[in-house]
């Protein structure tokens, strides 16, 4: 305990269980996790958690589906339900875990490189058959875990490992991909933007269908340094001067580069019947009573 | 309140879990009241921590617990620490049991 | 306990494979398929996709193979019993999944309709070519079931057995088919629900906080539980330890790949199906499987109407190799006969399990049709003299 901001209050007379709110949702025996000094990964998990509380979601039919790579480690780090599978096809297995038991909520949290990379096809049908998931996107521009290779969002100029002389690609704007692929929730937040991306979480667990949420966070030992663009402290300084919040702003025009502009806040918001609501009425249609939904259709209303 | 002349008196504290600090800055940068800075201690794997310097300005509004990545720091207003500490007397006290 | 009625076409049908290896699944309880369209394959799930809203369950056709593949793992862990299709280009793209299934202990079916590959190969012609790939396609050390029929009554009768030893051992089972038994149409017996027996999920009696997701049973399969139910799992593809937590040490990795491997390795009996035909006294064998067995067949009796003394042991379950019993039909004969439709995948197997000094010889074949029983005979000819 340190020497002026002690866990426990002697001014107190009884001592209230104080420990960290955040804690309660975490595997604590797994702590500390293994991100770098200055990684915004924990800051999103601390808005995940907080939008948890706030929207009252039941943690015991909530999972959570990670991808490999930095962020790809959050499941394992939550208290829930969660699977840590394979490169880029987190979305493709929480699809079946849904679809298999609707009544989960079932949150996707990963990784720019596994979500757009690797698993962009998947991200892109998930998104059109508007699969019921939350899709959180931690984009750090980068590869973390093998090393600070090229990502299909490094902003051009950018210098990474397989990059060497600068990224002369250009990146991909990932709520506008969300949005041409039919998500009916887009937003974009930084790790500054702590208070509104909690909020966002829980407008998003308020919703159904493919919500998409992506939460541009500094790596500051792959990213940053390579870059001289500082420590974790100084990208996140970046983000508060840079940003500017545009609710509705069209996604065309919201595009990354290494200077200019932040567009974050929530670009769209449109529902329509998810994948499974679609199946279901459908069927109803072609064959009445006899359809009979997966489960026993306890995720049909009424 | 510091502007006005009234002396100033802190709305809240924060409590801070040295050993999962990594010295980002993060809770000391963009504390709304600027009452954080590092102690010159250091943990176990040679981290600067945060300690509470300004305690007056502390506002507990729990800004840096939502920022730390390390879940090292969290705040409290001084409000919801005194809800939670009748909540447990109440509970204690129907148990029958004694307060820890 | 027995399989539930919605699911069982109870009555005698005129099918081909694929589509009486889709009644099986419906009859062993499976409620979950996603599929990728692949010729000769994509019959199974044609029909699926038709009978599950009358049944109650999932079908979806994913973007790919890998998508369809771990859609499939995460409705495993969603309670459901789950299955995908496919053939050789799809089945090379499921490889990583493979891994995760294995490692993950996810109960689990894939039906290979095998073609002639590499590559895009023979879309629409037969080959036994995935034999090797199955057991080795994934990398690291792991094990699979695999099991051959040779009918489209044995595409039913196995494909519900996969689904059983799936549970049983918590690990991917395979229904090898190919292209011909899997498009051949021949008479199909579905029994009452009643007598068909089905293995329902090892699920555990133990609550919360007690329970860990890979605690090991006597037999080395550990018991498994379902997201939502408040037992707020952990499941990695990682080297992890019993509470499902990574552990990336030589220690954990020693102790969880030799369980994930003994648990099949060291089955015994259970997981041994070889149908023996005059193997006693046999002065040579054939060993065949799927597809080819049938026309083996044709050979044995040819060569037995020369008076040669031939045992045809017909491999039922390929994997794992039935090491011991094909050692104990080999010894004492003149020689081995195996052929397959590809250029020599389990005659290896062959080789390695039977005693040293008995030839072995194979009757190899590219793919594209099936063997001429005469080339078979030829061998058995030569084997005997």
């Amino acid at each position: 305990m340190s020497e002026t901001t002690p866990l426990e209050d002697p001014n107190l007379a009884i001592q209230p269980p104080l420990d960290n709110p955040v804690m309660s949702f975490l595997r604590q025996e797994r702590m500390p996790h293994i991100w770098c000094p200055g990684c915004g990964i924990g800051t999103t998990v601390n808005c995940f958690t907080r939008a948890l509380t706030d929207a009252g979601v039941g943690l015991d039919r909530l999972a959570i589906v990670s991808g490999i790579g930095c962020t790809g480690r959050v499941a394992g780090y939550l208290n829930l339900d969660s699977f840590h599978t394979t490169h880029g096809r987190a979305i493709p297995f929480a699809t079946g875990l849904k679809l298999a038991r609707p009544e989960l909520e079932v949150v996707v949290y990963s990784g720019d490189g596994d979500l757009f990379a690797i698993g962009g096809n998947h991200f892109l049908h998930a998104a059109r058959r508007n699969q019921d998931l939350m899709v959180v996107c931690v984009n750090n521009f980068t590869y973390g875990m093998t090393g600070g290779q090229l990502a299909p969002t490094t902003p051009e100029g950018a210098s990474q490992t397989t990059a060497p002389f600068g990224n002369f690609e250009a990146p991909m704007s990932l709520p506008y991909i969300a949005e041409a692929a039919g998500a009916v929730f887009v937003a974009r937040w930084t790790v500054y933007h702590v208070r509104q991306l909690a909020r966002t979480f829980k407008e998003a667990f308020r919703r159904k269908g493919f919500r998409f949420i992506e939460i541009l966070a500094p790596c500051p030992t792959l990213f940053l340094r390579r870059n001289r663009l500082g420590d974790g402290v100084d990208g996140v300084r970046v983000y508060k001067e840079r940003s500017v919040i545009r609710d509705g702003a069209d996604t065309r025009t919201i595009g990354l580069g290494m200077e200019g502009e932040i567009v974050v806040g929530t670009f769209v918001d449109r529902p329509r019947p998810t994948w499974l609501e679609a199946m279901d009425a459908y069927y109803q249609k072609v064959f009445g009573d006899r359809y009979r939904p997966v489960g026993g259709g306890s995720h049909v209303e009424g | 309140m510091a502007g006005n002349g009234t002396s100033r008196k802190a709305r809240g504290t924060v409590f801070v879990r040295p050993e999962l600090c990594k010295g980002c800055d993060y809770c000391i940068e963009f504390c709304p009241t600027d009452c954080l800075e590092f102690s010159p201690n250091f943990n176990a794997k040679g981290y600067h921590y945060p300690t509470l310097a300004r305690p007056e300005d502390c506002t507990g509004c729990g800004l840096c617990g939502l920022y730390c990545p390390d879940f090292a720091i969290f705040g409290m207003r001084f409000q919801e620490i005194e809800a939670m500490r009748e909540r447990l007397m109440a509970r204690t006290q129907n148990e029958g049991g004694t307060p820890k | 306990m027995t399989a539930d009625p919605r699911g069982v076409l109870t009555g005698v049908h005129f099918l081909d494979g694929d589509h009486a290896a889709c009644e099986g699944a419906l009859a062993a309880g499976c409620r979950f398929v996603a599929g990728y369209p692949i010729t000769p394959s994509t019959e199974v799930v044609e029909r699926f996709a038709g009978r599950i809203p009358l049944v109650g369950g999932v079908f979806i056709q994913m973007e790919d193979e890998l998508a369809a593949s771990i859609a499939i793992l995460g409705a495993a862990w969603g309670g459901q019993k789950v299955m995908t299709v496919t053939s050789g280009p799809g089945l090379s793209l499921m490889m990583e999944h493979l891994g995760f299934a294995a490692i993950t202990e996810t109960p689990c079916v894939f039906i290979d309709v095998q073609r002639g590959g590499p590559s895009t190969g023979l879309p629409t012609l037969p080959a036994q070519a995935d034999m090797m790939q199955v057991k080795w396609g994934s990398h690291g050390d792991y094990q699979v079931i695999a099991l051959c029929p040779s009918s489209p009554q044995e595409c039913f009768d196995l494909t519900i057995r996969a689904f059983n030893l799936a549970e049983t051992w918590r690990a991917p089972v395979f229904v090898m088919m190919d292209e011909v038994v899997g498009h051949m149409t021949e008479k199909v017996v579905i029994p009452e629900a009643s007598a068909i027996e089905v293995v329902e999920r090892r699920w555990t009696s133990k609550a919360p906080g007690q329970y860990r997701p890979y605690e090991p049973t006597p037999d080395g399969v550990p018991e498994m539980v379902r997201a939502g139910d408040g037992y707020r799992i952990h499941i990695t593809g990682l080297t992890h330890d019993e509470r499902g937590y990574p552990a990336m040490n030589p220690q954990h990795q020693d102790r969880l790949i030799r369980r994930l491997n003994d648990k099949i390795r060291k089955a015994g009996e259970a997981l041994v199906d070889v149908r023996e035909d005059q193997c006693e006294g046999a002065e040579v064998l054939v060993v065949s499987y799927g597809i080819t067995s049938r026309v083996a067949s044709a050979a044995v009796r040819s060569a037995r109407e020369k008076g040669i003394r031939v045992g045809h042991a017909r491999l039922v379950i390929a994997w794992p190799f039935p090491r011991d019993r094909i050692r104990a039909l080999a010894s004492g004969v003149r020689g081995v006969v195996v052929p397959e439709l590809n250029l020599g995948q389990m005659v290896q197997e062959v080789e390695r399990s039977i005693p040293a000094g008995v030839p072995v010889l194979p009757v190899d074949h590219a793919g594209g049709t099936v063997h001429d029983p005469d080339a078979i005979l030829q061998r058995i000819l030569e084997a005997a003299r």
